[in-house]
């Protein structure tokens, strides 16, 4: 026998399950009192740089009907493409953006609404730039392992005809299930289909 | 001076065969929430390589105490009081410090505290059902609470969860985030559940199963149960294929 190499297996996952606005939107939920705000509900104030921008969406099942117990959460850079995160080594990003936001939807119609900034341009490990795009994840009932995927904006077409991922994307008829649709100055619409002829892309990485 | 203890490179790419199938008719909710196209596989970049930082200021004192944190004063949950704490480490078996532990759970007769919730059960007025704490400079986490109970669900007519808690993690990096839930040794249900059984191996299944410990436990006061968490690890690489200075 070779020597082992030791790695340890990743803990499986499982699904969030209905309950997932408990332990994750306690306020959202109804229970009161023990966190002050949920988690992720607020990720800039009035001096973080950038053009704000309001993002919202539905999650669809393979019927196209909406989700209304999903947990949607995101991740992005600031306006100048840096993550407030301890492992950014390029720089200090804006102390004023989380970068982080989390969303139960709405309670009646399962919409999720993400005031945020935009993102500036992020580069691919190879030195290219990405066009900019906000990281997606997606759990919830019925869902057994998180779903990543990622959005772009209809209004950088320059960016994402260069951009190195969105290049992978072989059928290019569903690179159109990435980019949010801006419906008014700063609002864009982000549709998440989990199944079906629109079926979402989502990614592995 | 780069510090070579931390591996540096690219997030291990996630092994789907361990993890639970999106497909699975025997959990049914699965069957129209399953993506069915293939997923794009790539390598992780900055995006995925980078995640949010939880400071100890937004922890309150009892956040981690699911007995009091929702209780009266003077008064606690009901149910066999436990405690749960565990290592939360990455593949190379290094723990992630400062890192944020969500926990939600049923209270002891297996009841949430949730508008859609159906069963019978009572609710506990002095139980919550949710904490959270970060892990301390070597991983570590702990929290105190009641075990929570089995209840039944609707998927077949006689389907019930065995105990357990869910478990949010976020680890240091996006690609690191994971929900998954707890069981407790020695539970029957465990192996009849069709969530569990949507894991496809009896081995990764086992290492959702934490195990009684008694040298933890607090005589005359709490039973313990550890349980360890493993995040996505990075590859080990001093020759990264990355131009200078990114
Ligand atoms: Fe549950």
């Amino acid at each position: 026998m070779p020597q082992s190499l030791n790695y340890l297996n990743e803990s499986p996952s499982q699904t969030a399950g209905p309950y997932v606005h408990i332990g994750c939107t306690p306020n959202f939920s109804g229970i009161n009192g023990l966190y002050r705000e949920d988690p992720g509900s607020i990720m800039l104030n009035e001096k973080t740089l950038g053009d704000r921008i309001s993002i919202r969406g539905g999650v669809y099942d393979g019927m196209g009907v909406p989700l209304k117990d999903a947990l949607v959460e995101i991740w992005q850079a600031d306006a100048a493409g840096l993550y407030a995160s301890a492992e950014e080594t390029r720089g200090q990003s804006d102390p004023n953006f989380s970068g982080w936001g989390r969303s139960p939807g709405d309670m009646e119609s399962g919409e999720f609404v993400f005031e945020t900034i935009r993102p500036g341009p992020v580069p691919y490990p190879d030195g290219r730039i990405q066009a900019p795009h906000i990281t997606f994840w997606i759990v919830a009932r019925g869902i057994n392992t998180g779903l990543h995927t990622r959005l772009y904006f209809d209004d950088e077409q320059a960016a994402n005809a260069q951009d190195p991922i969105l290049s992978r994307i072989e059928q290019r008829q569903r690179l159109d299930t990435l980019i949010a649709k801006s419906e008014s100055s700063g609002v864009y619409r982000f549709d998440i289909h989990l199944q079906g002829p629109e079926e979402t892309v989502f990614f592995d990485m | 001076m780069t510090d070579t203890s931390r591996p540096r490179g690219g997030y291990i790419q996630r092994d789907r065969g361990w993890h639970p199938p999106a497909y699975h008719p025997g959990y049914k909710t699965s069957v129209t929430r399953s993506p069915q196209k293939a997923l794009l596989s790539l390598p992780t970049t900055l995006s995925e390589e980078t995640g949010p930082v939880f400071s100890q200021s937004i922890i309150g004192p009892r956040d981690n105490d699911l007995l009091h944190n929702h209780a009266a004063d003077g008064e606690s949950a009901i149910g066999s009081r436990i405690l749960v704490y565990g290592q939360v480490r990455d593949q190379s078996g290094r723990g992630l410090p400062a890192t944020l532990v969500e926990v939600w759970q049923a209270n002891a007769g297996g009841r949430y505290r949730h508008q859609k919730e159906t069963y019978l059960a009572p609710l506990d007025p002095n139980f919550g059902g949710c904490g959270r704490c970060l892990t301390d400079a070597q991983g570590y986490y702990e929290f105190r609470s009641v075990l929570p109970g089995p209840y039944p669900w609707p998927n077949g007519v006689n389907d019930w969860r065995p105990s357990h808690i869910h478990f949010s993690l976020f680890g240091e990096a996006f690609a690191q985030r994971l929900i998954t839930q707890m069981y407790f040794e020695g539970d029957p249900l465990i192996w009849k559940c069709p969530i569990v059984n949507t894991i496809p191996s009896r081995q990764a299944i086992e290492d959702l199963i934490a195990p009684l410990d008694l040298n933890a436990s607090i005589p005359m006061d709490t039973l313990a149960y550890r349980f360890d968490i493993t995040l996505r690890g990075r590859r080990q690489t001093y020759f990264e294929n990355r131009p200078e200075g990114l």
